[in-house]
């Protein structure tokens, strides 16, 4: 998997946090039992290894219930409007390229109100982790179906069934060539603490999807494959260099035939050496695209990192512009600048 | 080549006048933009007092010859003082049917009509509406018509060049503006400079300017047509160092000369819109002053763009018209809540909903001061001319950062594209900007206020010990966590109304232009500042008791406004909207204001506003 050795916001010196270090005084104020708690235990655990000075973290946040994510981290944060947090997180890092810049937001606040602004911040690979709490649901607005809702969902806004066929999040990060891409589960907490650390190390846009459990509106939503019983046949944890095997005996695995997958058991005639090998940093995001596609019960439900390339930065080249000018025009000069053009004197 | 020799001129009369307005119209492809805009630096250069008006239409290139593809600019220059580009021109240039047709009811009984006949054939005739040939017809028996077979001669002139007679013929606009430079005896010394570096690379579309440039000049020197030409003297301008500005170019100075001394960079976040684009190509350019521009996919992402470098201890700016700002409505209460500076740069045209893109109104005055949900006061301020342009977008962040608050630049298209000669000042004399990044631990929290002005303290991500969290929630006093105490939301809402009319303390009070007492008393903002002063002026001459205010503060109102409105039996206030200002005043300071209102995307005429004061008098 990725790191290419890149730590936004990294100090010089030493810098020795404790996840209780980026605890607020805040009562947290989630539904006993959501998901979000798992997925914030999980970042505030992550911050301390990434040996970045707690004031360089910003946390930057939309409108739904993950939104309200940054009043319990202790770092900067701002809880903005609905869907604009990756444009907000956009000026900030922008400014402050040295600043570490997280973007937390939901299903709708990501991908329906505010999908313009997520699709432009991954297209330009900002440099910020992206995290997107999944319930398919509109939960603080009390249950009506999101964006990623299955078509013919029934909640308070669709009686008679959701018409709304859903969008695959990965998909659209794909499609806007995001350079790191990557899904975990709220309940498989060490998984979700590995793709969040590998996350904020990489140098980009990181999109993270969390399939996060809404227990009061959708509750159970991945609870098909999320099952303790069910988990390893029903899902595959993609791992960079090795093959897609999947399945609790470790007997089924992922071919590529022709323009489609396929799923395959081991034995027989079909070896290992005919599965697909994950690459992340394959150049291409095209078998990415197939693999965030893949869905239960054809499939394996794919989880873990899919994407990890470099590529340069949003704010790192408009900084490297800023410097650019500077070396070419030298440091700007108010008093010639005022004087510039066809002047004249009046006696 | 032909060369202009000064020393051997045709021995043509001279007549000395005082003030001329010209308007050059032709297609939208003709360059009469570029035409007018060169005239006007060259008079500017050449000491005049000048006001512009370009009009043009929103199509790039409406049809040919048609009447909706007409594109105008408007110059007046003078000897004297003049704030406005002319109630009428005292020439038109013509260049085709369509711009004769739509732009002959504005030129004065008798003025010069200098006209393209060449294009006046029966296919653009009939695109124009005319069912006659107006040339022939005694139509413009009124005007002293010298009609020029403009596109011929400029072909000839440049036959040599081998030119292709597509591009040969689009010279044609500089052949027009020697003549007219001849006509009022201006030198052809900045143009050739212009051309020079224009043209740089293309040296023989360089020598067809150049050729047709003076080839104009030439004709217009040797012609019969034209016995006399004038000279207008030097204006009695202030002594100091000038240049020709117009308002989007003084904006654009004008924010960053507030970063250059406040010493924080300036983040412009922008999505492109007429008459406001200007301003980001103009600060895309000077990234050296460390400016970061943002072409934002939307006007939502770049007012939150510009907040987000707000919260990180930029300067945000983001910039647009009234359908932006309709859009960044909600974040502009983003900011109103989180109190962070921002300014928010509207260049106004004409509207609702697209309305025109190309024109000018004042329209949006209203949407500044209420148009977001809750109470959500945010400062207001707006330029008198093109080259105040600057001191109001400076005045804009030293508000915004002083307060904390986000501030309203209203502009408009008038003064946004209008250009004037502007007295440069001196970098040191600009007033201060403070900015105190608040980097102390102890005892902080995010809404301390400042005793004087209640802004609450900018301490900014990066540093330690001050991490906190902001947003968009209702703020509990002093330790800025959320709240929903009903006794807190009221404290707050009142608090944030407060401080916005503290701002009052910290700005200029209103001069009265005239006798501080008297009859009538004209109030304006923002672009008819012009206008009005100069009828104003009129009236006073005519012996009226008649006074004038300007208000470049709208929120708050300067803190003497009351009182100077009490020592007037009528107050007028002329605005291009149906009476904005005029409502905040009756309902501020129950005065009993008469508006004079025009909406048709063009500004006031001094004789509309000279009219309406007879009227009242």
């Amino acid at each position: 998997m990725s790191d290419n050795g890149h730590t936004k916001g990294k100090a010089a010196g030493l810098v020795d946090l404790k996840r209780q270090d980026f605890v607020t005084d805040q009562e947290v104020r989630w539904c006993p039992g959501c998901g979000d708690y798992s997925i914030l235990a999980q970042t505030q655990k992550t911050l301390p290894d990434l040996k970045i000075p707690r004031e360089n973290f910003v946390f930057v946040s939309g409108i739904g219930c993950s939104s309200r994510f940054p009043y319990y981290v202790n770092t900067y944060g701002f809880h903005s409007i609905h869907g604009r947090a990756p444009a907000v997180a956009t000026g900030v890092k922008a400014a402050r390229p040295e600043l570490s810049v997280w973007v937390i937001t939901g299903d709708g606040d990501a991908l329906s109100i505010g999908g313009n602004h997520f699709m432009h911040a991954v297209r330009r690979n900002l440099d910020v982790n992206i995290v997107l709490f999944n319930n398919r649901i509109y939960g603080l607005t009390k249950g009506q179906y999101s964006p990623t809702s299955e078509f013919g969902k029934k909640t308070k806004s669709t009686p008679q069934g959701s018409i709304d066929y859903p969008i695959n999040p990965l998909c659209i990060a794909l499609a806007n060539e995001a350079t790191f891409v990557a899904r975990s589960i709220d309940v498989d907490v060490k998984h979700l603490n590995a793709v969040l650390t590998q996350a904020a190390h990489h140098k980009g846009v990181s999109f993270v999807e969390v399939f996060q459990n809404c227990n009061i509106f959708n509750d159970g939503a991945f609870k098909h494959f999320t099952e303790r019983e069910h988990r390893e046949d029903r899902t595959i944890n993609l791992e960079h260099g090795k093959p897609m095997i999947f399945g609790k005996d470790r007997n089924k695995g992922i071919r590529l035939n022709g323009l489609k997958l396929e799923v395959v058991t081991l034995g027989g005639s079909i070896t290992e050496a005919d599965l697909l090998v994950h690459d992340v940093h394959a150049s291409e995001p095209n078998l990415a695209y197939m693999l965030a596609r893949m869905d239960y019960p054809e499939f394996p439900v794919p989880v873990g990192v899919f994407r990890a390339v470099a590529k340069p930065t949003y704010d790192e080249l408009m900084e490297a512009q800023v410097q650019d000018s500077i070396s070419r025009m030298g440091p700007g000069n108010l008093e010639k600048l005022l004087n510039s053009g066809d002047t004249w004197v009046v006696e | 080549m032909p060369v202009v020799d000064t020393e051997k001129r045709t021995d043509k009369e001279f007549v000395e006048i005082e003030n001329v307005t010209i308007r050059f119209a032709g297609d939208s492809g003709d360059g009469m933009q570029l035409t007018g805009t060169q005239f006007t630096n060259t008079s500017a250069i050449l000491g005049n007092d000048i006001s512009t008006l370009p009009d043009f239409p929103a199509e790039i290139r409406a049809p040919a010859g048609s009447l909706p593809g007409v594109s105008g600019f408007q110059v007046n220059f003078s000897s004297r003082d003049i704030r406005t580009p002319g109630d009428e021109p005292n020439v038109l240039v013509a260049m085709n049917p369509a711009a004769l047709k739509v732009n002959l009811p504005d030129l004065e009984m008798g003025g010069i009509l200098i006209i393209n006949s060449d294009s006046f054939a029966d296919l653009n005739l009939k695109k124009a509406g005319y069912e006659r040939n107006p040339l022939e017809d005694g139509s413009l028996s009124a005007y002293r018509v010298i009609s020029i077979p403009l596109t011929e001669l400029n072909l000839n002139a440049l036959k040599e060049l081998g030119l292709g007679k597509k591009e040969a013929d689009r010279c044609k606009n500089f052949f027009a503006l020697g003549m007219m430079y001849w006509l009022y005896d201006r030198p052809l010394e900045p143009t050739l400079k212009w051309i020079q570096s224009k043209f740089q690379k293309n040296p023989l579309i360089l020598e067809a300017n150049i050729r047709a440039l003076r080839a104009g000049y030439n004709y217009a020197d040797t012609t019969e047509l034209f016995t006399t030409h004038y000279r207008v003297r030097k204006a009695n301008l202030a002594p100091g160092k000038y240049r020709n500005i117009t308002g989007n170019e003084a904006t654009a100075l004008g924010f960053i000369a507030a970063s250059q001394i406040a010493k924080r960079p300036l983040f412009y976040a922008s999505y492109p819109i007429t008459p406001a684009s200007d301003i980001l190509h103009e600060l895309s350019r000077h990234k050296n002053f460390g400016i970061k521009t943002f072409q934002a996919e939307d006007e939502i992402a770049a007012i939150t763009a510009a907040i987000g470098a707000s919260f990180a201890g930029h300067l945000g700016l983001t910039g647009t018209s009234g359908p932006g700002v309709a859009l960044k409505s909600e974040a502009i209460g983003l900011a109103v809540m989180t109190e962070l500076p921002v300014v928010i740069a509207n260049i106004q045209r004409g509207g609702p909903s697209t309305g025109l893109p190309t024109k000018t109104e004042q329209a949006d005055l209203l949407q500044a001061m209420f148009g977001r949900n809750g109470e959500c006061p945010a400062a207001i301020v707006a330029p008198a001319t093109p080259a105040d342009c600057f001191n109001m977008a400076f005045e804009a962040f030293r508000i915004a950062t002083m307060f904390m608050t986000p501030v309203f630049y209203l502009s408009d298209g008038y003064l946004g594209n209008g250009s004037e000669p502007w007295k440069i000042p001196k970098s040191g004399e600009l007033p201060r900007i403070e900015i105190n990044f608040r980097t102390d631990p102890d005892g902080f929290h995010p809404y301390l206020r400042d005793e004087a002005t209640l802004a609450r303290p900018w301490a900014i991500p990066g540093t330690p010990g001050l991490e906190h969290r902001i947003g968009g929630l209702e703020k509990q006093h002093i330790s800025g966590n959320v709240s929903y105490h009903p006794e807190n939301h009221e404290f707050m809402v009142r608090l944030r109304a407060e401080k916005i009319a503290r701002i009052a303390n910290f700005i200029p009070e209103v001069e009265v232009f005239g006798k501080p007492e008297g009859k009538i008393l004209v109030v304006s903002w923002g672009g008819t500042y012009g206008a009005v002063t100069s009828a104003v002026e009129i009236m006073q001459r005519r012996g009226k008791s008649v006074s004038s205010i300007h208000l470049r503060y709208l929120n708050p109102l300067p803190r003497n406004l009351g009182e100077v409105l009490s020592k007037f039996e009528k107050i007028l206030v002329p605005e291009l909207n149906l009476g904005q200002l005029q409502l905040l005043l009756r309902a501020r300071y129950l005065v009993d204001a008469i508006g004079l209102n025009k909406v048709k995307g063009l500004p006031f005429k001094i004789s509309e506003v000279v009219a309406k004061l007879e009227e009242l008098v």
